[in-house]
């Protein structure tokens, strides 16, 4: 067996923070080398952000001349879009990254190595940032080449922007993991089709008050409401909306602690269900 | 001198809906000797290494190895232990270097590109290092995860058909690796296999099981006195079988409890 100096000499500790953001960069490091491999992978992230941009950019070409709103805030269509995939990125970003595991079959690979569920969990929302900065990212360029649009221009509220709606993203990514977990890749279409069911009430093209009022009490149950509702405050009376923000911030504690709860049954119930080593294409 | 046991199961059970998968085992596992799980499909080998990996929770009983409650810590010898196993694979697009450097992260190794060159030499995956792990035959495949499960140099390593796909000239040279490697690290295997060749060959104890029970436990070599046959072949076809089971000869498959 390993004398305690021979395994201090050929292994890490494995416990403490230090190991943690190991075994999690490892997993970076694991859909790295996919991603950065292939190309085609790397120009379709930011092939549907940036089509869906250009086609709202188009749009505000055509409106603006006879718009007073958008005379008032021209990069709104575009920023509006530009928003709303930090949240769809956000969320594909963790239920892709999942569903490659269960693809390859890896699962059972890595829930025996000492990788903790709470630093797979870390993993996944790092792998979202980093597949959404690279999809809007693309966007983004895109619409000041093509546009002279800068998100940036949005200033220190982008920011905050980013960070509600990814997290918001990262709650329904993992809930969406579960389900996956659960019902197995005949659930996968969730991963793409879940989001959608917040956009109509999340107000990304149009204030919330358009919704009957019983939609109205829904979309303010969503951070996204709040930040489209914020985003629409800073482009068109320039005040950051410290009301939505705070809002915002609370219902994305709680939706991420549903998330990141309903992941770890999930987790669970595929221990008791035996499904970890044998789920899979 | 007895060896300590490495791994202890204690009436463990697990019940899947109305099926008795695992059905009240106990065995222990003597440290620095590599012991066969044997049964035929359906007995709960695979159910019952899952459960030592913690990948499956027991309805009830319980699990140490290396002297820790599994059920309780298991992140305590999970960096100890490695498997392989039919049932799993790795990312297919990435190349087998890859996915080793991946896992010796995972299991925190100081120098992972030196113990990967190691395992490669050793494995005969030198000049496969650059090739994505989709590309590879099923028996480069076995060898790339057996290479895997070694990469932490394992004090407990769980073995689920580790030479299925391989041809006898491979399999041999990996029977061989691992009985080296078992010898020099005094590493405890635990291994489920329908090859009896390779349990006679490699196994110091073999434990029987058949639909969720151990029936029977020994040496190869007692067994095969036991049961009065020739091979574990036909020690393993005479449980698989149930023969002796309604006789009152000599032949008294049992549960066996450690």
């Amino acid at each position: 067996m390993h004398a305690a100096n021979e395994s201090s000499a050929l292994f890490f500790p494995q416990t403490g923070i230090a190991a943690s953001a190991r075994r999690v960069r490892a997993l970076i490091r694991r859909h790295a080398y996919l991603l950065l491999k292939s190309w085609p992978r790397m120009v379709s992230m930011a092939y549907y952000p940036t089509v869906t941009m250009v086609l709202w950019a188009f749009l505000t070409v055509y409106l603006k001349p006879t718009t007073n709103f958008l005379k008032d805030a021209p990069g709104f269509f575009i920023g509006a879009v530009l928003l709303w995939d930090v949240l769809f990125r956000g969320q594909l970003g963790v239920s892709l990254t999942f569903i490659e595991e269960m693809y390859s079959r890896n699962l059972g690979n890595l829930f025996v190595s000492p990788l903790r569920l709470g630093e797979f969990i870390a993993g996944q929302l790092t792998m979202s940032i980093l597949r959404t900065l690279i999809g809007v990212g693309g966007a983004c360029f895109f619409a000041w080449l093509l546009f002279r649009y800068s998100i940036f221009s949005l200033g220190f509220p982008l920011l905050a922007f980013f960070a509600l709606l990814l997290a918001f993203g990262w709650g329904i990514g993992l809930a969406v993991s579960a389900m996956i977990l659960r019902w197995g890749l005949g659930a996968e279409e969730l991963a793409w089709a879940a989001i959608f069911l917040v956009a109509p009430v999340s107000g990304v093209y149009y204030p919330i008050a358009v919704l009957p009022s019983w939609l109205q009490s829904v979309a303010w149950a969503l951070p996204s409401a709040h930040v489209f509702e914020g985003m629409r405050s800073v482009l068109l009376a320039g005040a950051f909306p410290w009301e939505h923000f705070r809002a915002a911030v609370a219902l994305d504690v709680v939706y991420l602690a549903l998330g990141i709860g309903t992941f770890r049954l999930a987790v669970r119930h595929a221990r008791v269900h035996g499904k970890l080593l044998h789920m899979g294409e | 001198m007895l060896a300590a046991a490495a791994i202890v199961v204690n009436d463990l059970r697990k019940r899947y809906d109305k099926v008795d998968a695992v059905n009240g085992i106990s065995f222990a596992v003597r440290a620095g000797t590599t012991t066969a799980l044997l049964g035929g499909n359906g007995a709960g080998k695979t159910t019952t290494l899952s459960m030592l990996l913690s990948v499956l929770t027991p309805t009830a009983g319980s699990i140490s190895v290396l002297g820790c409650d599994m059920l309780q810590h298991p992140y305590r010898v999970l960096p100890r232990m490695n498997f392989t196993s039919p049932y799993v694979d790795l990312p297919k697009r990435l190349t087998v270097g890859e996915n080793l450097r991946v896992f010796a992260d995972l299991y925190g190794l100081r120098a992972p590109l030196q113990r990967i060159g190691e395992l490669a030499r050793e494995f005969d995956l030198s000049g496969v290092l650059a090739r994505p792990y989709g590309t590879l035959s099923a028996g480069q495949r076995t060898r790339v995860s057996l290479a895997k499960a070694l990469l932490n140099r394992p004090e407990v390593l769980l073995l689920d058909e580790p030479t299925a796909s391989l041809d006898p000239d491979i399999g041999d040279r990996m029977r061989t690796y691992l009985e080296t490697y078992q010898r020099e690290s005094r590493c405890t295997m635990l291994l489920a296999s329908h090859n009896m060749g390779e349990v006679e060959r490699m196994c110091d104890d073999v434990i029987m099981l058949r639909e969720g029970l151990v029936v029977d436990q020994g040496s190869p070599q007692e067994l095969i006195q036991r049961y009065g046959r020739e091979t574990m072949e036909e020690v393993f076809l005479d449980v698989a079988r149930g023969v002796g089971d309604e006789a009152d000869g000599d032949i008294p498959p049992r549960e066996f409890a450690a």
